[in-house]
C-alpha cells in the first residue's frame, strides 16, 4: 500500500476514507490482489430507500459528514422521476425518502445522474480506463463495447472506490480474466429484443466465464447494451466479446477457450416464450431497460409515423437523453402523439405494484426477470415494432 | 473438548458467543428478515430461526449485493449475529460486517463447528468449546 493509502486506512483523512479503505482492503485480501490501482470514475447502485432503509440512509448521511468522492461518480436510478412523480402515481411518503437518499449522495459528492446507462450522461470512460462501477448492465456494457475494466462492483463496494480513488487491483482489471473461455456461434439477430433474448440465453447456460460471440454480423450499440444487459442478468457475466465489434475480440489469444456453443434462432424464440406470458390487454407498455437511447427514441417516432398511442405508453431514459430529445424537438413530437418519457428511474426500481399495473408489455429480458420476481408482475415480451402496434391499437 | 483454529480477520473483534451452524450458503437479501432477524429463505434448513446474538457459522453468503445493507439493518436493530465465521468470506458479507462492524473470520473449516457449541473470537483465532453430554 501507498502512503496515502496506510494513511487513509489509519484514519487520517477521516472516517468515511477509513471505512472505505477497510471495505477495499477486505476485498483486496479475498482476492489476492497485491495492489491498490487508482480509478477514473465511479458509477454507484443501492439508491432505492425500500432496500437501504433508514439504516442504510443514516449510513451514507454519517459518511458525508467527513467524505467526499474523489473520481467523477454518478448514480443509479431511484424509485421515480424526481419531477413529474406526482403524475406518475408515486405516494408522498415513497417520495420523500426517496429524496433524502439522494440528498445524502448529493453530500458525498456523488453526481445525481440516476441513470443504469451513465456512459450516455457523461460518464463514458476509455479504452484500458480503470474504473469501480455497479449496475450489472453498465459494468458489461463498459468492459466489453467500450473496453474499460471493472469487476461487478455492489452498491457499497463501489462507494469505497469513489470515496478513496482506488479499488484492489484483481479480476477484470488484469487481462487474465477478460479472455475468451468459450465461444457462441450465434445466428444474426433482428434487433433488441433478440440480443436481449440471446444475452439471457447465454447467461442462463455459462457459469461464470467470458462469451466470444462469432456470426452476429453488424449489431447496432443499442443491440450491445441489450445483449449485454441479458447475459448480466441471467447469468452474472461482467464481459463479453463480439467478433469483428468489440475493441478487445482480437486481443487474446483463444487457447483458454474450453467449449463452443452453437444457439439458433429457435433458442431464442423459446427463451422469449418461457419468460413472456400471454395475455390481450396491457396496461403498460414500455420501453427502456437499460435505460433508452436518442436512437431508440427515434426510432419509436418513426415507427408510431404520426399515429397517437391508445394506451399508457412510457419510455424510460437518462435526464441526458431526454435533454438531447427535447433539443431536437423529438420529445415535443413524442409527446403530442401520447407517450411519456420519464427520467431517474425504471418500472424494476418503481413502486410498481404499488402504482397498480399487473399486465405490463416490453421488449426486455432484463426487465421481464425482474418484474416477475421481485414484483409479481406479468410481463409479455414483443420486438419493438409489435410493441408500438399494439400501443396505437 | 476445545479446539482452536485460525482463520483471516475481516472485521477484527474480541466476542464469545453460542454457535449456529449451517452447511448452506446464505443470501441475506431476501433471505433474512432485517425486522426480526430470523432466515426466510423457503427451504433453507435455517428457515424460521433467528440469527441474532449468535456466531453465525455458514460456508459463504450469495444473492445481491444490497446483503450488506441488510447486515447493518439488523446491527442497527439490535439483531445482528454477534459474529460471523465463514469458509470463504465474499464481497455481500465481508462489506456487510465491515459496515456494521460486525467480528467476522473466514478461512475457517466450518464443518468443525456444531450447532449449540461455546466459540470464543480473539481476531483470526477461533476457539471452539464442545459440550460434551453428562460431564
Amino acid at each position: 500500500m501507498t502512503r496515502l493509502e496506510e494513511r487513509m486506512l489509519a484514519g487520517e483523512y477521516g472516517y468515511a476514507a477509513q471505512k472505505a479503505m477497510e471495505i477495499l482492503v477486505a476485498l483486496g485480501k479475498i482476492y489476492g490482489a497485491e495492489r491498490m490501482i487508482e480509478i477514473r470514475s465511479a458509477q454507484i447502485s443501492g439508491v432505492s430507500y425500500s432496500n437501504l432503509g433508514e439504516e442504510g440512509l443514516e449510513f451514507l448521511l454519517k459518511l458525508a459528514e467527513d467524505g467526499c468522492v474523489r473520481v467523477p461518480t454518478t448514480l443509479n436510478p431511484c424509485g421515480m422521476d424526481l419531477e413529474e412523480w406526482r403524475e406518475m402515481g408515486i405516494p408522498e411518503d415513497f417520495a420523500e425518502k426517496q429524496l433524502r437518499v439522494i440528498e445524502a449522495y448529493r453530500r458525498l459528492g456523488v453526481e445525481p445522474t440516476l441513470t443504469c446507462t451513465p456512459y450516455l450522461a457523461g460518464n463514458m470512460p476509455e479504452f484500458g480506463d480503470h474504473v469501480a462501477w455497479s449496475e450489472s448492465s453498465a459494468v458489461i456494457y463498459i468492459n466489453s463495447v467500450i473496453g474499460a475494466r471493472t469487476n461487478r462492483e455492489g452498491g457499497p463496494s463501489a462507494l469505497a472506490a469513489a470515496i478513496t480513488g482506488r479499488t484492489p487491483l484483481y479480476g477484470l482489471h488484469l487481462d487474465d480474466a477478460r479472455r475468451p473461455t468459450i465461444i457462441v456461434r450465434a445466428p444474426s439477430i433482428g434487433g433488441e429484443l433478440d440480443a436481449s433474448a440471446l444475452g439471457y440465453h447465454v447467461g442462463r447456460i455459462l457459469v461464470g466465464g467470458v462469451p466470444l460471440f462469432t456470426g452476429l454480423g453488424a449489431i447496432s450499440r443499442d443491440q450491445l447494451k441489450a445483449l449485454g444487459a441479458g447475459l448480466a442478468s441471467s447469468g452474472g457475466i461482467a464481459l463479453f466479446h463480439v467478433e469483428g465489434v468489440t475493441p478487445e475480440a482480437q486481443r487474446y489469444s483463444r487457447e483458454h477457450v474450453e467449449d463452443v456453443i452453437e444457439v439458433t434462432e429457435n433458442d431464442l424464440r423459446n427463451e422469449i416464450e418461457m419468460l413472456g406470458e400471454e395475455f390481450d390487454e396491457p396496461d403498460l407498455i414500455f420501453v427502456g431497460c437499460p435505460h433508452a437511447s436518442i436512437e431508440e427514441l427515434t426510432e419509436i417516432y418513426l415507427l408510431l409515423s404520426g399515429r397517437s398511442v391508445s394506451r399508457r405508453f412510457w419510455i424510460f431514459a437518462s435526464r441526458a437523453v431526454r435533454a438531447q430529445a427535447e433539443r431536437i424537438g423529438l420529445l415535443a413530437k413524442l409527446e403530442e402523439l401520447g407517450v411519456r418519457v420519464y427520467c431517474d428511474t425504471c418500472p424494476v426500481v418503481a413502486p410498481l405494484k404499488r402504482l397498480g399495473f399487473k399486465n405490463v408489455l416490453t421488449n426486455s429480458m432484463k426487465a421481464a426477470y425482474y418484474l416477475r420476481n421481485l414484483h409479481e408482475v406479468r410481463v409479455q415480451l414483443k420486438p419493438l415494432r409489435r410493441l408500438v402496434e399494439d400501443a396505437v391499437r | 473438548m476445545k479446539i482452536v483454529l485460525e482463520g483471516r480477520v475481516i472485521w477484527k473483534g474480541h466476542v464469545e458467543g453460542e454457535a449456529l451452524t449451517t452447511r448452506q450458503p446464505i443470501s441475506f437479501y431476501g433471505g433474512v428478515d432485517p425486522g426480526t432477524g430470523k432466515i426466510i429463505e423457503k427451504g433453507h434448513e435455517l428457515e424460521g430461526v433467528s440469527i441474532s446474538d449468535k456466531i453465525l457459522v455458514f460456508p459463504y453468503g450469495k444473492g445481491s449485493t444490497v446483503g450488506s445493507y441488510i447486515l447493518l439493518r439488523l446491527k442497527k436493530h439490535g439483531l445482528a449475529p454477534r459474529a460471523i465465521i465463514n469458509q470463504r468470506c465474499e464481497p455481500i458479507i465481508a462489506v456487510g460486517a465491515i459496515i456494521a462492524e460486525i467480528p467476522c473470520v473466514d478461512l475457517i473449516d466450518v464443518s468443525r463447528i456444531s450447532t449449540g457449541d461455546i466459540v470464543r473470537i480473539h481476531g483470526s483465532r477461533v476457539e471452539v468449546w464442545r459440550r460434551i453430554p453428562g460431564l
